[in-house]
C-alpha cells in the first residue's frame, strides 16, 4: 500500500519506539514510558503489541499472529491482516516459520528460536497495580526493590483458596531484579519465559509502556517456600490430537454437559494431527 | 550492645520546620531513650503532627538533626538516603496513624496485614507468617478465627488493634503513635490503652505518642512535651508537668479538663 508508510507508523515513531525497546532490553523487566499513538483499533485489541510490531518488522519478515493461541480468532486475523496491508510483510501460522510473532496471551507450544521475536499485548504492566493504586508509589517501590507486597496478594491466595489460585498473570522476577508481570498469560507458560532464545518484548499502548525480557535471561516466578510455584494445567489430554503436556481449552460441545479439550495452541495441534497424532475425539488426517 | 542503654535512642536538636511563612514546627529538642515513652501534648494546629512526621520521616525538616542509634551506630535520618530510611520504617521504626484506614490495608484480610512487614523484609514461607500473625492477633486481642476477614468487617477498637498488631510484628524499638484513642468511645479507649501499655512495658519499645488527651499521656508516657503554636513551652517527667505546671498554657491546658 502506497498511501500508509511501511508498518503504519511514521518513522519518526518507530524510531521513538525503537529507543523504548532498546532501553527494555537493557534493563530486563524494567517498565519504559513511550509514547503510545492512536491506533485504528480499540484500547485492548494490542494496540502496544502492534506499535511493537510494527516498530520491530522489516521487508524480510514474516508474521505470526495468536490470539490465545490460535491463528484464526477475530483479533489474530485481523492484526495478521493490518499488517499484510500496510508493511506487506509475509504472513504465517507456523510457529518455526515466523520472525515475529505478535501474541495475546499464550507462548506457543514450540520452542522458540534465536533470531525470532515474541510482542506480547499486555493489559495492565504494572504487577502492583491492584495492591497500590499509586502510581508513584509503585515506582518508588520498583526502584528500591520493595517487593513484600507482591506476596501479600499470594498469601492472600492461600489464605482463601488453600492454595496460590492466581492462575494467569501469574507475577515474576526478571534476572534477580525487577517484578514484572508476564501479561496475561496462563502460568503454565511461566516457565517458558525463562531462558528463551527468543527475544520477548511486551507492548501496553493504553498505559503507554514497554518492557523487555532478552534471550537467555532468568525469570522466576514468585512463590513462598511452603507453597512452591506450579505450572498448572487441565489434567486432560488434548481430544483432538492426544498431547499431553499442551496447555488445553475446554470446549462445551452440547447442553448436556457434553465437553472437550483441545490444545489452545492451534499451529501445535494441527501439526501433531498431520503428524498421525489422534486424541480421543479426533479423526485420523 | 555495650553501653548503648547509656545513649539515646532518638535525639533531636533544633528540629524546624515551617510551611512557607507559616512556622509547623520550631527549634524542637529532646532525647527519647531506650524503653522511654514521650507524650507530646498541645492544642490542634500547634504542631504535633508535623513534628512526629519530621521524626518519622514522612516531611523533611528545614533544618535541625534528628539521630537515632541505629544497629550500626548513630546516624542523623535526615542524611540517610531514601532506602535506608524507608528499610527503618519498616524494621526498626513503626508508625501508628489515628486513622486505623490509613495505615491499614483494607482490602487485605488481617492475617495479610500483620504479614506484609514480616514479607516486607523477606519472610517467604507461609506457614510460619500465618503462625506468626495468629500469634500477634491473640496479643491484641484478637480471635484466631478472624485472621481470614478483611479490617472493613472489623470494629474501630479492633481496626487500632490490629494496626498495632500490624506494627509490632517486625519488633521495632521506636514507635510513633498519632493520637491512637481519636475516634474510639471511652471503654475502648481504655481496653487499648490497657493493651499497649502492656505491649510497651512488655517489649521495652521506645515510643512517642502524640495527642491531645491528657488522660493518654498520664497512662503511658513517662516524659512530656507540651506544645503551643509550634514551639515546645515546657517539658518534664508526666507527673511533674500535669500536677504542677509551670508555663500558663500548660495551667489552662491541665485545668480545661473535665473532671467527673
Amino acid at each position: 500500500m502506497e498511501d500508509y508508510n511501511f508498518a503504519y507508523l511514521d518513522e519518526q515513531t518507530k524510531r521513538m519506539i525503537r529507543r523504548a525497546i532498546l532501553k527494555g532490553v537493557a534493563v530486563p523487566g524494567y517498565q519504559v514510558p513511550f509514547a503510545s499513538r492512536e491506533m485504528p483499533m480499540p484500547y485492548g485489541w494490542g494496540t502496544g503489541g502492534v506499535q511493537v510490531t510494527a516498530a520491530c518488522l522489516v521487508p524480510e519478515d514474516v508474521l505470526k499472529v495468536i490470539d490465545q493461541g490460535a491463528d484464526d480468532t477475530t483479533n489474530a486475523v485481523s492484526i495478521r491482516k493490518f499488517f499484510s496491508r500496510t508493511a506487506g510483510v509475509a504472513v504465517t501460522e507456523a510457529t518455526t516459520d515466523a520472525t515475529v510473532i505478535q501474541t495475546r496471551h499464550r507462548i506457543p507450544e514450540t520452542p522458540l528460536q534465536e533470531g525470532q521475536i515474541l510482542v506480547y499485548q499486555v493489559p495492565i504492566p504494572e504487577p502492583l497495580r491492584f495492591l497500590e493504586p499509586r502510581e508513584t508509589e509503585t515506582r518508588k517501590m520498583h526502584e528500591l526493590e520493595e517487593y513484600g507486597l507482591m506476596h501479600v496478594k499470594l498469601y492472600e491466595d492461600i489464605a482463601r483458596h488453600g492454595q496460590i489460585a492466581t492462575s494467569y498473570a501469574y507475577p515474576v522476577k526478571v534476572e534477580g531484579r525487577y517484578v514484572m508481570d508476564p501479561s496475561p498469560i496462563p502460568k503454565f507458560d511461566n516457565p517458558k519465559l525463562s531462558g528463551s532464545a527468543a527475544l520477548q518484548l511486551f507492548g501496553a499502548g493504553r498505559e503507554q509502556r514497554i518492557y523487555a525480557v532478552p534471550p537467555y535471561t532468568q525469570v522466576v516466578s514468585l512463590d513462598f517456600d511452603d507453597h512452591p510455584f506450579v505450572a498448572s494445567k487441565a489434567d486432560h489430554d488434548c481430544d483432538l490430537c492426544g498431547a499431553g503436556a499442551s496447555y488445553l481449552d475446554e470446549v462445551i460441545i452440547d447442553d448436556a454437559g457434553g465437553r472437550m479439550f483441545v490444545c489452545s495452541d492451534t499451529d501445535f495441534c494441527a501439526g501433531r494431527r498431520a503428524a498421525g497424532h489422534v486424541g480421543r475425539l479426533g479423526e485420523a488426517a | 550492645m555495650d553501653g548503648s542503654f547509656d545513649l539515646p535512642l532518638l535525639a533531636v536538636r533544633g528540629g524546624s520546620k515551617s510551611y512557607g511563612g507559616r512556622i509547623g514546627c520550631a527549634d524542637v529538642s529532646f532525647d527519647l531513650y531506650p524503653g522511654e515513652v514521650l507524650g507530646i501534648v498541645g492544642e490542634s494546629g500547634s504542631g504535633k503532627s508535623t513534628l512526629l512526621s519530621c521524626l518519622a520521616g514522612h516531611l523533611a525538616p528545614d533544618t535541625g538533626e534528628i539521630i537515632f542509634q541505629t544497629a550500626q551506630g548513630p546516624r542523623d535520618t535526615r542524611t540517610m538516603s531514601e532506602p535506608e530510611r524507608r528499610r527503618l520504617a519498616r524494621t526498626d521504626w513503626a508508625f501508628v496513624h489515628q486513622n486505623p484506614r490509613d495505615g491499614l490495608r483494607m482490602g487485605v484480610s488481617a492475617g495479610g496485614n500483620v504479614g506484609e512487614r514480616l514479607m516486607a523484609v523477606g519472610a517467604r514461607h507461609y506457614g510460619d507468617i500465618r503462625a506468626k500473625a495468629i500469634d500477634w492477633l491473640g496479643r491484641v486481642e484478637i480471635d484466631a478465627d478472624r485472621i481470614d476477614d478483611r479490617p472493613s468487617a472489623f470494629s474501630g477498637g479492633m481496626q487500632q488493634r490490629l494496626q498495632i498488631a500490624r506494627n509490632l510484628v517486625t519488633g521495632p524499638r521506636l514507635v510513633f503513635m498519632d493520637e491512637p484513642t481519636g475516634g474510639l468511645d471511652v471503654s475502648v479507649q481504655a481496653r487499648l490503652l490497657d493493651l499497649l501499655r502492656g505491649l510497651v512495658r512488655e517489649m521495652g519499645l521506645s515510643a512517642i505518642i502524640v495527642t491531645h488527651d491528657l488522660a493518654v499521656v498520664r497512662l503511658l508516657a513517662d516524659r512530656l512535651m507540651v506544645m503551643k503554636s509550634g514551639h515546645v513551652v515546657e517539658q518534664g517527667l508526666t507527673d511533674q508537668v500535669l500536677d504542677d505546671p509551670q508555663h500558663g498554657y500548660t495551667q489552662l491546658l491541665v485545668s480545661s479538663v473535665l473532671q467527673v
